[in-house]
This record gives C-alpha cells, sequence and structure tokens, in this order.
C-alpha cells in the first residue's frame, strides 16, 4: 500500500509555487486516437453543479476544472485553475491567484467573476445540487440556503485574478472540496444561455470539449486543442456508448470493439476472465475508497445494548462475505479504506469468533438470541450476502428476516431509522474526497443521524463529534496530527460498533491491448473509473 | 360509426385519466423520497425542505396531481428531477427507437407465427405439429434476457453476422427484433393453428376442394384470410405486452429506447419521467386496441361497429 499521507504537496499558511508533485507527462504517449468506454446507464447530466453517478463523474471532471485537483492517479493535491494560494494562520482566508490564459470552451478568458459565479451558483437552493452541503463552511453559506442573500459574502473578487474565500469557521477539507466537480468553474453566460439545460450543452475548461451527445446512444468528447495544461490530453477524443449492459460490453472489448467497459467486468464472467493469462493481464487492480458495512441501529433494541452490537460484529464471518463477490474485495475492520489517510494500520477490529459472540449475547441476557430485521438492496449480489450474513447470525441464535428493496426505499427505510440493520451494498460509502473527515460527519456524526439523514445507525456521540470538528478545525489536511485525530475518532467509533465494517471492495479495470499509461490511470483514486485527460493508445 | 368513435375516444380518455391518476397515487405512496435523490447524501434537512417546496412536493397529493394534469393538458410533462431536461424532449428522442423495435417485432412475430401455425394447421395431428407446438412453447416460456443474450452470443458474437447491439442500421435491428418477437410468435403460432383447423373443417373449405381448385389456393385465398381475422385483433392488445419486453430488450441490446428511460428513472424515483413513460405507454395500448377494433369491419363485413 503506498504511503499516501506523508507525500502531500500541501503546506500550511503559504503553497509554494511549483509544486513538488506535479505530474511527468508519460515520455512514451503518442498523442492522437480515439477510444471507445461504454456504460450501462444514461449520462443524466454533464452539469457539473448536479452530476452525482458513476458515469458522469469522470467525464464532468475531463469537461471541468476547479481551482483544486489531483495529481493523476493519486490523491495527492495539485492546483487546478487555481496557480498559487495563501491560507490564513487561523485558516479561514483562503486566497487563490488564477492560472492566466485559461479560456472556456467559448472561447472567452476565465477571471475571478467567474469564480464567484460558480460558487453562488452551486450554493444557490435554485440549483437544486446535490453538492450544496460541502460548502457549508464558506461564510454566508446559512444566509444563502435560507433564501436571505442571493451571493456567498464569503467569496470576493479581489481583482481579476484573485479569489478570496473565507471560511465562518477553519475547515480542513476545504481544498479537498474545491477539486471536487461541485466546485467546476462554469461561464455565467452559457448557463444562461441554456437555462435548465447547461446540462446538456456543458461549457467549461475542461482538456475535452463536448461534441456530439446522441441522447440513450452515444456521446463524444474532443480534444480542447487550447487546453491549459501542456501535452495533455494526448487523446483525439473519446466516445462513451451509453446503455450497453455489462456483459455485452465485455464481448464487444473481446472483440475489439470496445477499449474500456465503464462498469467493470460483470460478476458472472469475472472467474473465466481472470483464469485466461491474456485477458487478465489487460485487468488493472486498484483499491479503492469504499467500505460495504452493516448498520446496527442504535436506537432499536436490543440492538442499543453494546455486547450485543458486538456480539454481531464478531458473528459476521467477513471472509466468506468476500469469496460471495469472486474475492474482489478485502475483509475490513474499520469504517476507513485502508488506501485513505488516517487509516489505522494494524487494528484488528472484532475477530470472527462465534463463541465470543454467543458469550456477549448471553451478557446482554440475550443467550437465547432475538429476531431482527436486514434492510438490503434487491440488485446482485446483495441479496446473496444478505443470506450470508442470515447464516452467520442464525448461527450465534439470532433470527434475521432479510427485507430486499429498490435502493431508493432502503434509503428511506434508513433515513427515517426504521431499519434495525442495512447492508450498505449498492449504496454503499465511496468517498467523495480522498480526506478522512468524509467517512463520518454523514454516515456516523450527530449530523447525519437525524430524520432522513445518511447515519442510519443513528449513531450519535457528541464527545466523538467535538473531536471530528476539533481535526478539522486544522489548516493543513494532511498534517501527522490531524490524521492521528481522525484515527482515534474511528477507532472510538469502532469501541461502540454501530458498524460492522464487512470489506473494502477492490477495483478491477479492464482495458483493450491498444490501451497506454500508467497502471494508476485506470484505478484513478478520483477520476473514477479512468482518467481521460492521460490515457492514451498506443497503436 | 361516427357515434362508436366518439364513444370509442371519450373510453380512451377516461381509460388515460384513471391511468394517470393510479401511477400518480401509486408514486405519492411510495415510500421512498425523490428530494433525497435530488438533494445527495450530505444535504441539511434546510436544503431538502427548499427542494421539496420548489417542487411543490410539500403540497397534498390532490394538489400536486391537479398540477400535473393542468400542464399535461397543454402538453408540458415537466421537466425531470434529476436530469432537469423536458419529459417531453427526453421521451421525444427515445420514441422513435422504441416504435422501430416495436415495428420489427410484430413483424418478427407474425411473420414466424403466422407460417409455423399454418404449417402447423396443414400437418395437424402429424410429428411435425407435434413439433413445432413444443417450439412454440419453448418460443413462449423462455425468458427474454436469456434469449436475447443467446441469440447475442451465436449471430453476433460467434458468427459476427450481425453487430454486437447497438443502433443505427437495418442490421442492428434483427437481433433485438426477433427476440422479442420469440414471445409472441410462439402464442400466434399456436391461436393461428386453432384458428386454421377450425376454418379448414367448414363447409365452403370442402367445396371449394370440391370444385377442384388447388390445395394452396385454398389454403391461401379461402382458409387464411378467415383464419387470420381473430389474430388482428391481438395485434392491438399485444402492443402491451410490447411495452413489457422493450425494457429488458432494450437494455440487453443497448438499444436507446423509453424502456431505457423508464427503467432508470424508476431506480431513482424521478417521478417526472416515470409519469410521462407511462401515460406515453397508456397511450400507445389504448390507441392500439382501438386501431384494431376499427380494422376489424374492414377485413370481415359481417362486423359491424355501433
Amino acid at each position: 500500500m503506498k504511503n499516501l499521507l506523508l507525500s502531500t504537496a500541501i503546506v500550511a499558511a503559504t503553497a509554494l509555487p511549483g509544486f513538488a508533485q506535479e505530474y511527468t507527462p508519460d515520455p512514451n504517449a503518442q498523442p492522437g486516437g480515439m477510444i471507445t468506454v461504454t456504460y450501462k446507464d444514461d449520462v443524466a447530466t454533464l452539469d457539473p453543479a448536479i452530476g452525482y453517478d458513476w458515469q458522469n463523474w469522470s467525464m464532468i471532471k475531463s469537461l471541468f476544472d476547479g481551482l483544486m485537483d489531483y495529481v493523476p492517479g493519486t490523491t495527492e493535491l495539485r492546483p487546478g485553475l487555481a496557480s498559487s494560494y495563501e491560507i490564513s494562520d487561523d485558516g479561514t482566508v483562503f486566497t487563490f491567484t488564477l492560472r492566466d490564459g485559461v479560456l472556456f470552451h467559448n472561447g472567452r478568458a476565465m477571471t475571478a467573476q467567474d469564480v464567484k459565479y460558480s460558487l453562488d451558483r452551486v450554493t444557490d437552493p435554485e440549483t437544486q445540487s446535490p453538492g450544496a452541503g460541502f460548502f457549508a463552511s464558506i461564510a454566508g453559506y446559512d444566509a444563502v440556503t435560507n433564501g436571505e442573500a442571493d451571493s456567498l459574502a464569503g467569496v470576493e473578487v479581489v481583482d481579476d485574478m484573485t479569489v478570496r474565500i473565507t471560511l465562518s469557521r477553519p475547515d480542513a477539507t476545504f481544498l479537498h472540496v474545491m477539486a471536487l466537480n461541485f466546485a467546476s468553474i462554469v461561464p455565467k453566460e452559457a448557463v444562461d444561455e441554456f437555462g435548465t439545460d447547461f446540462g446538456k450543452n456543458p461549457v467549461g475548461t475542461g482538456a475535452f470539449k463536448l461534441g456530439e451527445w446522441t441522447i440513450g446512444q452515444r456521446l463524444v468528447f474532443e480534444k480542447n486543442a487550447d487546453y491549459w495544461r501542456d501535452g495533455v490530453p494526448y487523446l483525439d477524443g473519446v466516445t462513451f456508448e451509453v446503455g450497453q449492459e455489462p456483459i455485452v460490453a465485455l464481448l464487444r472489448l473481446q472483440q475489439g470493439e470496445v477499449d474500456v467497459p465503464g462498469d467493470g467486468i460483470p460478476p458472472a464472467k469475472f472467474q473465466e476472465v481472470m483464469s485466461d493469462p491474456a485477458q487478465a493481464a489487460r485487468v488493472v487492480e486498484g483499491g479503492q475508497l469504499h467500505t460495504g458495512y452493516i448498520t446496527l441501529n442504535v436506537g432499536m433494541a436490543p440492538l442499543d445494548q453494546l455486547p450485543v452490537r458486538e456480539a454481531i460484529n464478531m458473528a459476521i464471518n467477513k471472509e466468506r462475505i468476500t469469496q460471495i463477490i469472486n474475492g474482489r474485495a478485502i475483509p475490513a475492520t474499520q469504517p476507513l479504506p485502508p488506501t485513505m489517510p488516517g487509516y489505522t494500520d494494524g487494528f484488528e477490529g472484532y475477530a470472527f469468533d462465534v463463541a465470543a459472540a454467543q458469550a456477549k449475547l448471553a451478557e446482554a441476557g440475550l443467550a437465547d438470541g432475538f429476531t431482527t430485521e436486514l434492510y438490503v438492496m434487491n440488485t446482485d449480489p446483495n441479496p446473496r450476502i444478505a443470506q450470508a450474513i442470515q447464516q452467520d447470525l442464525k448461527a450465534i441464535g439470532v433470527e434475521v428476516e432479510i427485507r430486499s428493496l429498490a435502493q431508493a426505499n432502503v434509503i428511506e427505510a434508513g433515513g427515517a431509522g426504521q431499519a434495525p440493520m442495512i447492508w450498505s451494498g449498492g449504496m454503499a460509502w465511496i468517498a467523495d474526497f480522498p480526506d478522512p473527515s468524509n467517512f463520518y460527519g454523514p454516515i456516523l456524526g450527530c449530523a447525519g443521524a437525524g430524520e432522513g439523514g445518511w447515519n442510519w445507525s443513528k449513531f450519535c456521540n457528541e464527545d466523538i463529534d467535538a473531536m471530528a470538528i476539533a481535526a478539522d478545525s486544522m489548516t493543513d489536511p494532511a498534517a501527522p496530527e490531524r490524521l492521528e485525530m481522525w484515527s482515534d475518532v474511528y477507532m472510538q467509533v469502532m469501541e461502540q460498533a454501530p458498524w460492522v465494517p464487512v470489506f473494502n471492495e477492490q477495483r478491477y479495470t479492464m482495458k483493450s491491448e491498444r490501451m497506454g499509461g500508467d497502471d494508476a490511470l485506470y484505478v484513478d483514486p478520483v477520476s473514477i473509473p479512468v482518467n481521460y485527460d492521460y490515457v492514451y493508445v498506443t497503436e | 360509426m361516427a357515434g362508436y368513435l366518439l364513444r370509442r375516444l371519450i373510453q380512451s380518455t377516461l381509460i388515460l385519466l384513471g391511468v394517470s391518476f393510479v401511477t400518480f397515487l401509486l408514486l405519492y405512496v411510495l415510500p421512498a423520497d425523490p428530494v433525497r435523490q435530488i438533494a445527495g447524501r450530505s444535504a441539511t434537512a434546510q436544503t431538502v425542505e427548499n427542494i421539496r417546496a420548489q417542487l411543490g412536493l410539500d403540497q397534498p397529493m390532490l394538489v400536486q396531481y391537479g398540477r400535473y394534469l393542468a400542464g399535461l393538458v397543454q402538453g408540458d410533462m415537466g421537466r425531470s428531477y434529476l436530469q432537469k431536461t423536458e419529459v417531453a424532449t427526453l421521451i421525444a428522442a427515445r420514441l422513435p427507437a422504441s416504435l422501430l423495435l416495436m415495428a420489427g417485432g410484430i413483424a418478427c412475430e407474425l411473420l414466424i407465427g403466422l407460417t409455423l401455425g399454418i404449417v402447423a394447421a396443414v400437418f395437424r395431428g402429424r410429428p411435425l405439429d407435434q413439433g413445432l407446438m413444443v417450439v412454440s412453447f419453448v418460443a413462449v416460456s423462455a425468458p427474454q434476457f436469456v434469449v436475447g443474450l443467446l441469440l447475442l452470443y451465436v449471430f453476433a458474437v460467434q458468427l459476427g453476422w450481425f453487430p454486437i447491439g447497438g443502433y443505427g442500421t437495418a442490421a442492428h435491428l434483427v437481433l433485438p427484433a426477433l427476440t422479442l418477437g420469440i414471445m409472441g410468435s410462439g402464442w400466434y403460432s399456436r391461436m393461428m393453428r386453432s384458428s386454421m383447423v377450425e376454418v379448414l373443417r367448414q363447409d365452403y373449405i370442402r367445396t371449394a376442394r370440391a370444385k377442384g381448385l388447388g390445395r394452396a389456393r385454398v389454403l391461401i385465398r379461402h382458409a387464411l384470410p378467415n383464419a387470420i381475422l381473430p389474430i388482428i385483433a391481438m395485434i392491438g392488445i399485444d402492443i402491451g405486452i410490447f411495452i413489457g419486453g422493450i425494457v429488458v430488450v432494450e437494455s440487453v441490446f443497448g438499444w436507446p429506447g423509453i424502456g431505457q428511460l423508464a427503467w432508470q428513472a424508476i431506480q431513482r424515483v424521478d417521478i417526472p419521467i416515470i409519469m410521462g413513460v407511462t401515460m406515453v405507454s397508456a397511450t400507445a395500448i389504448v390507441l392500439g386496441n382501438l386501431l384494431a377494433d376499427l380494422i376489424t369491419p374492414l377485413i370481415d363485413p359481417r362486423i359491424k361497429l355501433r
């Protein structure tokens, strides 16, 4: 495992010009060529304020840029449309200097007014952005949300090339937030022209621009010849074909018609592909900022008793569950995935031990077990995983009734606090940005524990919340002391056992023979599934 | 005739009204909140309430339904919650593909079904007849997902005769239309066989044979038009079954029709799209039935519409 936390380029207080970890272009890369990528689901929108799907996330990354960005294939921050920035000593004022000569796809130069406009737009309630909440630390956010102001008071245009952003509280994750798709810079005139159809007519500053979009069939991205980063993209364009079943996409890849099946290798074909050396050689495996977990509702008896939650943690055979998904995961011990900064190395978690689990149940006065419900999303392999959980718990006398429902219904039951247990598969947390805080607030913190929130355990511990806030009040997201604090947060969470962390899914991206570029680009932790800007073709 | 047509049109409108109300009601009581899907995972309660109010989802169900209906009669199907695009635009972009697929499916099922049915009727009681009826039984029962993948694997991957999914040329249409048509063809072959067997027993067939006409001529000129009559009415009803089938077939073959649109909208509780696709499909079914009823008297003068 790479040690991502210590190699970071962020320096508190002042940012150094010319970041050390800039990406070195691949000397073997040849410019030119088109590739074909398939997805099953249609692309709903390419509006960076709205798009929040598997398939449009990396597409939007290639069409738009934000002030911050990541070194390709890594979780290291680097400046994007900002050439440099300064952070005040108290960590609440960020001054960004913009890059010169950045052009939108419509030919106009980007300025500080565009930054202000874009942040106002994404937080405007009218925009209905699913990412608005990420900007809550900017001063004036609440006023905009309540409709008392039209514009964020904390975002000021100093001059054409300088933007000053004031936070209402220190927020160590703020630079990550500025690298989110939701923080992409958009030109006002294009948004005004297309209105709510901007998502079908995107105009950004990114490495590619939208060439053609035939709804329900294909999107064609064309190389942006005026892109502000030198030398990239290598490809002349990318054709995305949508509506393709993963199994059909795999057949087409084998025929040489597809370069990257965006939804990965279908489970039914995984063994077959991996046992054929020629095909397996074209599969790139990598970590993913993902944890699959079972939530245990601390507000419902008998799960409100700690020994019961510990018993359930000990009763689950995680190894066996990973086998259900062809071993495409590693058993988890804690909420954070191993590739996330702040992960606690060496923590064993609750070991699989049926006898100890039974002893814990007896301690809670439930030696004869009890009956409960497990909610699960109704698409494969989740019901099968639920059955494995059911069998594991039956061994300690807990009778589980499985409620297999559509995704939206499970989310509703979880939010309402009606579900004693939920298997997170299909709805599981994949990090929005590579920072440990992203696994806490909405899913384990008090903020998400209210009616409708994503904290389905309804776990709310004021002391742990206070620690999380303290960790996020530091200015440097990668400071070792901060990561230490986050590690403590998750260790204390595990002592209370509101979750059973089950596994961390690995990513397996398959590519055609002609695809070139670092393997890391095909399992990019941020541009999921592939970083289109940096891959190339070798023929 | 005019009175009949008017009555049927009023009936059809009432049916569509009923469909819209029931669908709207079902989506309303569904234990899934579309606002959660829009607002995202880290939304505050305030944001959720803002969006709910903007979409009018905080209003009572009947008010929401009234608004939807008022828009609908003016041709406004609303905007998708998640795509933000007008539902009418999304459906219009995909409807031609679905109609083409349905037309191809109907052509396949009639061609295969009627041919097999006639052959079986002519050879009734013999091994060929029994064999064909087993085939039709398999065709009716085979899941379309499996049939589609099987056809794709054999004819597109192994033999390379057709493209592996996609849309655009006549070659793209063959396998999806066949997949869609195979189920119906089994059904039609059975109906055609029994209808044909019955007609072949009629006195006028014996008369025709007795006056020296050839077997083929009797079959095509005298028996077929009479036997096919009950089948025509079925095509209208078929449209309803097809709309169920296209969801699966479009998904297997990557066919850009409304079935895919509906499926994805259902996953994400995108109510305006679900409503829109439902209304368009219901209209197609109602019109299909109406057309079938109107065509029948043209073929059989004994039937009069009153």
